[in-house]
């Protein structure tokens, strides 16, 4: 549904995104990471047409943004950073407008207004002019608004910020259950959220690409991914780390934590995890070391994202 | 066509919803009285008109003046307060067109505008009551003073949407609004005419909006100044487009 090739917008000399391509079918929920200034939302400007790129193309459907914009962006809903609406209308009054901007009129437009007033709870407020309205409803209005005619493609720019966890809990249900149907590309700083809700995730930083996959692929990008952490309640933290160490198959074994003493061993092989537990197992039972918990680790997005887009300056410098 | 519909209505519901509207109709209905009736002494006069006394500018003479700084009032908001509130995102990657919206805007400020010129009807009766004038001249005075206040607000959309800040749209379009009137209103042509040429005077004053609503508001409704009027508005209307565009490119 969504094509993008080649993107790039320079602002001046300064290149915001620099050659960004991917793809996104029906039935995809794309996540999209990266710091502030990354070009995130550069990126989802340029798809929904607001500001041309400098070079590149997007296809929205069949529909090319550049050269015939009009019945590409009939397809997609749109939720701009910082969900703006018109604060002098009330919210009824806002959807309904932009039903009418969407073809809609009469019968249509009103059952469309219901259906999102619905959806996105906000029966309370619908006569009530947007500017009394506290965050988390103005950003439920401007989201009403991006779905209003049922669009095959949503472009979604931070829709949980300012909300409370019970409304970010509520939208990230909504977006999963509309990513069934659609394609859908939001981006966010949360990086659980990624978790719960994309089907792929694609991290950007200063203008580029610099990682697409599954959630779970991407995990498995982080250093302590497939690492095995052994707890036990009591032990001699050198000792053991030592003896764990010395297990063929293992790299190394560091003490992560005292007291229940934690140690983390980093097996050769990423796949050989499953063995290296076992083996970690019948060492602990050998010894008589009290075992508490063995796990292995599936890696944290949020090492990824640090390991990944840390100018290298700064790595250097953590070092 | 729906569209633009769409926008006007959206941007008159914007104007009555706010102050806006009312206080610009009866700023406006309060000064046209007091120009026409305090300043130009409409009742000792004695002369059925609303154009032109013998002893001074009569109601619609006033109206370039009142325009001047009533008009960019009222357009001052059509697409700084969209920037300011980056509504112009959400109504730029709906499925219109940028002359849609522009031209929406632009005919939701003119209809205020509109609606206010026609609730000086009261000076139409007055002065029809007491004598007898000629009604052709007073409609060429209204199509003139509906005319002049489209320029005005089409410089008035170039302007706003050059800033997202309200006040430096207005203060632009004041003094763009004032050089148009100045280069024609007699005073300055008197003084220009003592050390220019009279065919550089005659070139500046035609770029006046006095020059051309000088002549309509006498009843002389000719096509040269109705064309100035709507090339001023095509004009200023295009620039707000490509200031527009040139905004979205970055």
């Amino acid at each position: 549904m969504i094509q993008v090739r080649d993107l790039k917008k320079n602002f001046g000399p300064k290149a915001a995104v620099n050659g960004v391509s991917f793809t996104v079918e029906r039935g995809e929920v794309l996540g999209f990471l990266g710091p502030n200034g990354a070009g995130k939302s550069t990126t989802m400007r340029m798809i929904t047409g607001f500001i041309p790129p400098t070079e590149g193309s997007i296809k929205i459907g069949d529909h090319d943004m550049l050269e015939n914009p009009l019945p590409a962006k009939r397809l997609i809903g749109y939720l701009p950073e910082n969900a703006p609406s018109y604060t002098d209308m009330t919210v009824a009054g806002f959807l309904g407008f932009t039903a009418e901007l969407r073809g809609m009129s009469g019968d249509a437009k009103k059952k469309a207004v219901e259906r999102v007033i619905e959806m996105c709870f906000l029966e309370n407020v619908r006569h009530q002019s947007v500017d009394t309205l506290s965050k988390g409803y103005r950003h439920r209005t401007c989201f009403a608004q991006s779905i209003i005619h049922d669009p095959d493609v949503l472009v979604l720019d931070e829709p949980t910020d300012g909300l409370d966890p019970n409304q970010k809990h509520e939208v990230r249900t909504l977006i999963r259950r509309m990513g069934e149907k659609k394609a859908i590309i939001f981006s966010t700083h949360i990086l659980e959220e990624v978790e719960a809700v994309c089907s792929r995730a694609v991290i950007i930083d200063r203008g580029k690409i610099v990682a697409n996959g599954t959630p779970r692929d991407l995990k498995m990008r982080a250093p302590t991914a497939g690492a095995v952490l052994v707890q036990f309640t009591d032990g001699n933290g050198a000792d053991v780390a030592q003896k764990v160490g010395a297990l063929p198959g293992i790299d190394r074994a560091e003490v992560v934590g005292e007291r229940p003493l934690t140690v983390r061993a980093y097996p050769h092989k990423r796949s050989a995890s499953e063995d290296t537990a076992r083996a970690i197992n019948e060492l602990a039972a050998k010894e008589r070391w009290p075992l508490q918990q063995l796990h292995v680790e599936e890696g944290r997005l949020d090492e990824v994202f640090r390991s990944i887009t840390l100018p290298d300056t700064k790595k250097e410098a953590t070092k | 066509m729906g569209n633009i519909w769409t926008i006007t209505k959206r941007e008159l519901r914007g104007y009555f919803a706010s102050p806006v509207a009312f206080v610009f109709i009866v700023i406006f209905l309060l000064l046209a009285g007091f120009f026409t009736f305090m300043i130009a002494q409409f009742f000792k006069v004695g002369q059925a008109t609303l154009s032109q006394t013998s002893y001074s500018p009569m109601f619609f003479g006033w109206h370039p003046w009142l325009y001047l700084f009533l008009v960019p009032a009222v357009g001052m908001r059509m697409w700084s307060e969209e920037r300011r509130l980056g509504t112009i995102e959400l109504l730029l990657t709906m499925p219109i067109t940028p002359w849609q919206a522009i031209l929406g805007k632009f005919l939701a400020s003119w209809a205020v505008v509109a609606i206010a010129l026609a609730l000086t009807f009261p000076v139409w009766i007055t002065v029809n009551y007491l004598g007898n004038p000629d009604n052709g001249v007073i409609v060429g005075g209204y199509i003139g003073s509906l005319l002049m206040a489209g320029a005005y607000l089409s410089i008035t959309a170039m302007t706003s949407a050059m800033t997202r800040n309200q006040v430096v749209a207005f203060i632009v379009a004041v003094v763009i609004s004032l050089f148009l009137i100045l280069a024609g209103f007699p005073p300055v042509t008197d003084m220009l005419v003592t050390w220019a040429q009279p065919w550089i005077v005659d070139l500046i004053a035609a770029f006046s909006v006095m020059t051309h609503f000088e002549s309509i508001q006498k009843g002389v409704l000719d096509s040269r100044d109705i064309l100035y009027f709507v090339s001023v508005m095509a004009f200023c209307l295009f620039t707000t487009s490509t200031i527009i565009r040139a905004h979205r490119a970055g």
